[in-house]
């Protein structure tokens, strides 16, 4: 077995205590995953596994095993970004630009789960096929993401952008 | 600070008083004012790309060969002698490379605390590191862990066994109080300031509040975790740090090391945030000593929980803030004192009184803070330090002495808004706090707001409105250097040690080097990050900008001198002097007939250069002396409270700011934004909750200390008068600490609005409301 990370089939640590983030971070060098707390709290080391948004501090590397993970390297294939990324910059949601990898990449699990129809805690109507795409479901949705420079407008306005552009 | 300090400043002062303005730095204003156009235009950050591609590489991601990780191990007592230490099952654990203690760390020579008369000082704590068997504060680091994993290091350090012998600690904030000192000065400013009889004009005055508001301590929380990752090499050292002070760390370490300066290199090109935290403390040191022991290049990070135990916060304070006004509503008595944690061995006195100093004229003042010594690790600046809190207090006061006299709170202000600084008497560089109020009322509709508390509500939900004033002085740095080399091919570089923590110091400063080199921004390349490059001062009060731009200023100067000598006879501008050009459409021009115009490619090219590379320091910032430089911001909030939880929501906030010329307003609007979501989170969730009896902070993690989260912020706006200032740099003023300032106020003010509950104590929590 092994991992397949942005496309590319990886052999799993042989030190079982290894994390995915660590894994991702020290033994591939891809930094683009961030830690912030190793404990869950703070969003930063966000990865998206088979489509689902995963803090990579939580997940040991060898739970990866078999699957297939994008980082934000992955997000952004030869160098070109995509529009969320640029949407990003447009819209200035980040200032430090630590806590915006794992910020991306919930956003664009999320995203995809509004389209699968998961309603969210502030959703009104929770038979409805698909929730409406408002600002607070953003935020709500994004809660887990901290960002400590405040950058909190520009990421709702990111995302709103580019899942308005995507409706349209 | 000492007495001969302030006799030092007050001197300088009054003799400053009498120097024309016009010899001084900012005598006459910046030419670039008003005529700017790349500054004050929209621009998205140039490290953006890098920044959301995960391409930015911060301090624990530089790759070296033969890396190893380090472990600490932190006291969880609060005042011991160690009476038993085992290390030797760490030591024989799988990759284990060194156990270092204070049995063999190196003896290192102490670290010179944070001063504003020793800019090259960056300690924020001058207890021993690992140097005896004595634990100072609960949390300090009692041994090291280098392995080959950072597994490998966790695992050993589990396995350190410690025996303490405590002896009793100072941990008691009240009991403290009656052992406080009060020092001469506070950071520049005289601490003790009495004017008239304040007590006895408040006793006497038609209406009156006395209260006592207290504040929590607050930590940092930077999401970047602190992290060096460094290496030893033939005696140099080099240091990958996440760090806002560059240059004078690097000074520093090579002081503590033995080192000449050139021999110690840190570098610092991104910074997962700052806020205050991103300083020189132990974990530096102890990584470099370790890896000098192991020969090893080494990265150490420190845990969530690490950062809390030897990263120090911001203080708590209790604040006594009384104002006595006339049946005009004039202040005839304006009182602020105060407590806070200030160590023997720390550097952060907490100014919280700053802004009773600045923001209004009163006919009797009396002001001073008294300092409370713990044994805790040491507390230091974090955004707006004094100011975050200060006006929490204060403006909590203003608002309810115009309830009291049913009084408009912006009417209050505006009859007390001094025209000369209310302690020095300087006058202002410029203010236009009314203005800002003025607009900032019309474009939140503050018209609607009910005066009688309570009154207003939807279903559950009591909403209210309530403002507030935020303050935040002027700075620039002395020390800050730039060099800029003009190339052939008509491009520039424009370098220097400083540091990027968000704020988009090389985006702006592009700008500004544009407009000032007559260039367009995509000629420019600024190159930062760097203790090799020309020294700039660290990031704090607000000051880099101006103090990069003042730097900028100087070195154009000495550039267009060099640039005029190069000319020649040949060249159009022959014979013209400094004062007679400027820098304009790539070339040199003069001022009076602009059609004389050599570019710097002709001038280049005929002198047979290159390049042409000049280096200079920023003038000295008298300008900081002879005028009163203040910033002030108009804050308002719209909120619901919920009869049946307490809980507070914030519909509505809007900063109004008075900070002179915008260089770029999406960065800008970003910075304040930033700011106030923090004042957010200092008036309703933020909280260092410290265990009085075990000296132990309890809640070292982010899923207990609550920062704002996405659904807690609400869209804010922001907007500006805009208006230079006169006296500094492109007319700008810093931007990074006014935004959490008055924040907890107009949030407090407007849960009282809604509620009549009037909370003095932060955080505005759930339980205070029920």
């Amino acid at each position: 077995m092994a991992i397949r990370i942005n496309g590319a089939e990886v052999q799993a640590p042989g030190d079982a205590r290894v994390s995915l983030l660590d894994f991702l971070r020290e033994h591939l060098h891809l930094t683009g995953t961030k830690v912030g707390c190793n404990q869950g709290a703070c969003g930063a080391c966000t990865v998206i596994i088979d489509g689902e948004r995963v803090l990579s501090c939580l997940t040991l590397a060898a739970q990866a095993d078999g699957r297939s993970v994008t980082t934000i390297e992955g997000l952004s294939a030869d160098g070109a970004l995509n529009p969320l990324q640029v949407a990003f910059i447009e819209h200035d949601g980040f200032q430090c630009g630590y806590c915006t990898p794992g910020q991306i990449c919930a956003a664009t699990a999320m995203l995809q789960e509004i389209e699968r129809g998961m309603p969210s805690y502030v959703t009104a109507d929770l038979a409805a096929e698909r929730a409406t795409l408002t600002a607070q479901e953003i935020r709500e949705r994004m809660s887990g993401n901290l960002c400590r420079c405040g950058a909190h407008n520009g990421i709702v306005e990111a995302i709103m952008q580019v899942a308005t552009e995507r409706a349209a | 600070m000492t007495r001969v300090q302030n006799v030092v400043v007050e001197s300088v002062k009054t003799v400053l008083g009498w120097v024309p303005a016009q010899w001084l730095p900012g005598g006459t204003p910046d030419p670039l004012i008003g005529r700017s156009a790349a500054i004050g235009r929209q621009a998205s950050r140039l490290d953006g790309p890098q920044k959301v591609s995960g391409q930015a590489r911060f301090a624990a991601e530089v790759p070296m060969e033969g890396l190893s990780y380090a472990a600490f191990v932190h006291s969880p007592v609060t005042r011991a002698r160690i009476a038993r230490l085992e290390t030797q099952a760490a030591e024989a654990a799988p990759g284990v490379i060194l156990v270092m203690t204070h049995r063999n760390m190196p003896r290192i020579s102490p670290l010179a605390l944070i001063s504003i008369t020793d800019l090259s000082a960056v300690g924020n704590s001058s207890l021993p590191i690992l140097q005896d068997e004595n634990v100072r504060y609960n949390g300090q680091v009692v041994a090291v862990v280098v392995a080959e994993t950072q597994e490998q290091a966790d695992h050993a350090a589990a396995l350190i066994e410690i025996d303490y012998d405590t002896v009793p600690a100072k941990t008691h904030f009240e009991d403290a109080k009656a052992r406080a000192r009060t020092p001469a000065s506070v950071l520049i400013d005289k601490n003790h300031v009495t004017v008239g009889n304040a007590e006895r004009e408040l006793t006497q005055a038609a209406h009156r509040v006395d209260a006592v508001y207290r504040t929590p301590g607050h930590n940092h929380n930077a999401i970047e975790l602190h992290a060096v990752t460094v290496a030893w090499q033939d005696g140099s050292l080099i240091v990958h740090d996440a760090t806002q002070m560059i240059a004078p760390s690097a000074g520093a370490l090579a002081k503590v090391f033995g080192l000449k300066k050139e021999q110690v290199r840190v570098l610092s090109p991104f910074v997962g945030g700052g806020f205050g935290g991103k300083g020189l403390w132990d974990h530096q040191i102890l990584a470099i000593a370790a890896a000098r022991l192991t020969g090893r290049p080494l990265r150490l990070m420190l845990s969530r929980e690490g950062v809390y135990r030897i990263i120090g916060g911001r203080t708590p304070t209790e604040q006594r803030v009384a104002i006595g006004a006339n049946t005009e509503g004039r202040f005839t008595a304006l009182v602020h004192t105060g407590y806070s944690i200030m160590l023997p061995y720390g550097a952060c006195p907490e100014q919280y009184t700053s802004s009773a100093r600045a923001l209004y004229s009163a006919k009797s003042v009396e002001i001073v803070q008294h300092h409370v010594d713990l044994d805790i690790v040491p507390n230091t600046y974090m955004r707006a330090p004094g100011e975050s809190v200060g006006t929490f207090a204060l403006e909590s006061a203003v608002d309810e002495l115009a309830h009291q006299m049913g009084i408009d709170p912006i009417e209050l202000r505006r009859r007390n808004e001094p025209e000369r600084h209310p302690i020095s008497g300087a006058p202002f560089s410029q203010r236009a706090l009314i203005t800002a109020y003025a607009e900032g009322a019309r474009r939140f509709g503050w018209e609607h707001r009910s005066a009688e508390p309570g009154t207003r509500r939807d279903g559950e939900w009591r909403i209210g409105m309530g403002c507030a004033t935020g303050s935040f002085p002027y700075a620039r740095m002395p020390s800050t250097n730039v060099r800029i080399t003009l190339k052939r091919d008509g491009s520039a570089i424009v370098a220097c040690s400083a540091q990027e923590m968000g704020m988009g110091t090389s985006t702006v400063q592009v700008q500004h080097a544009a407009d000032r080199l007559g260039l367009p921004v995509d000629m420019i390349t600024f190159e930062m990050g760097d203790s090799s490059l020309p020294a700039s001062a660290m990031a704090g009060g607000s000051s880099q900008t101006a103090s990069i731009a003042g730097a900028i200023l100087a070195a154009t100067d000495k550039l267009t001198g060099e640039l005029l000598r190069l000319a020649g006879n040949d060249s159009p501008v022959a014979g013209l002097r400094t004062g007679d050009v400027r820098l304009t459409d790539q070339g040199v021009a003069s001022l009076e007939e602009p059609w004389r115009h050599e570019s710097y490619r002709s001038i280049l090219d005929r002198a047979q250069r290159d390049e042409v590379s000049i280096t200079a320091a920023g003038s000295a910032p008298l300008e900081m002396l002879k005028f009163a430089m203040n910033s002030s911001s108009a804050v308002f909030c719209e909120l619901r409270v919920s009869d049946v939880t307490g809980e507070v929501r914030i519909d509505r906030l809007l900063g109004s700011f008075d900070c002179g010329t915008i260089l770029n307003p999406k960065t800008a609007a970003s910075q304040f934004k930033g700011g106030m979501i923090m004042g957010i989170g200092l008036a309703l969730t933020e909280e260092t909750l410290f265990d009085e009896r075990s000296g132990r902070i309890m809640n070292a993690t982010l899923a207990d200390y609550h920062v704002p989260s996405h659904l807690d912020v609400p869209d804010i706006e922001v907007i500006w008068t805009g208006i230079p200032d006169p006296r500094s740099p492109l007319g700008a003023r810093g931007i990074g600490e006014i935004g959490i300032t008055g924040v907890a106020a107009a949030i407090a003010n407007a849960v009282f609005n809604a509620t009549g509950k009037r909370i003095r104590e932060l955080p505005i929590t759930l339980d205070k409301l029920l």
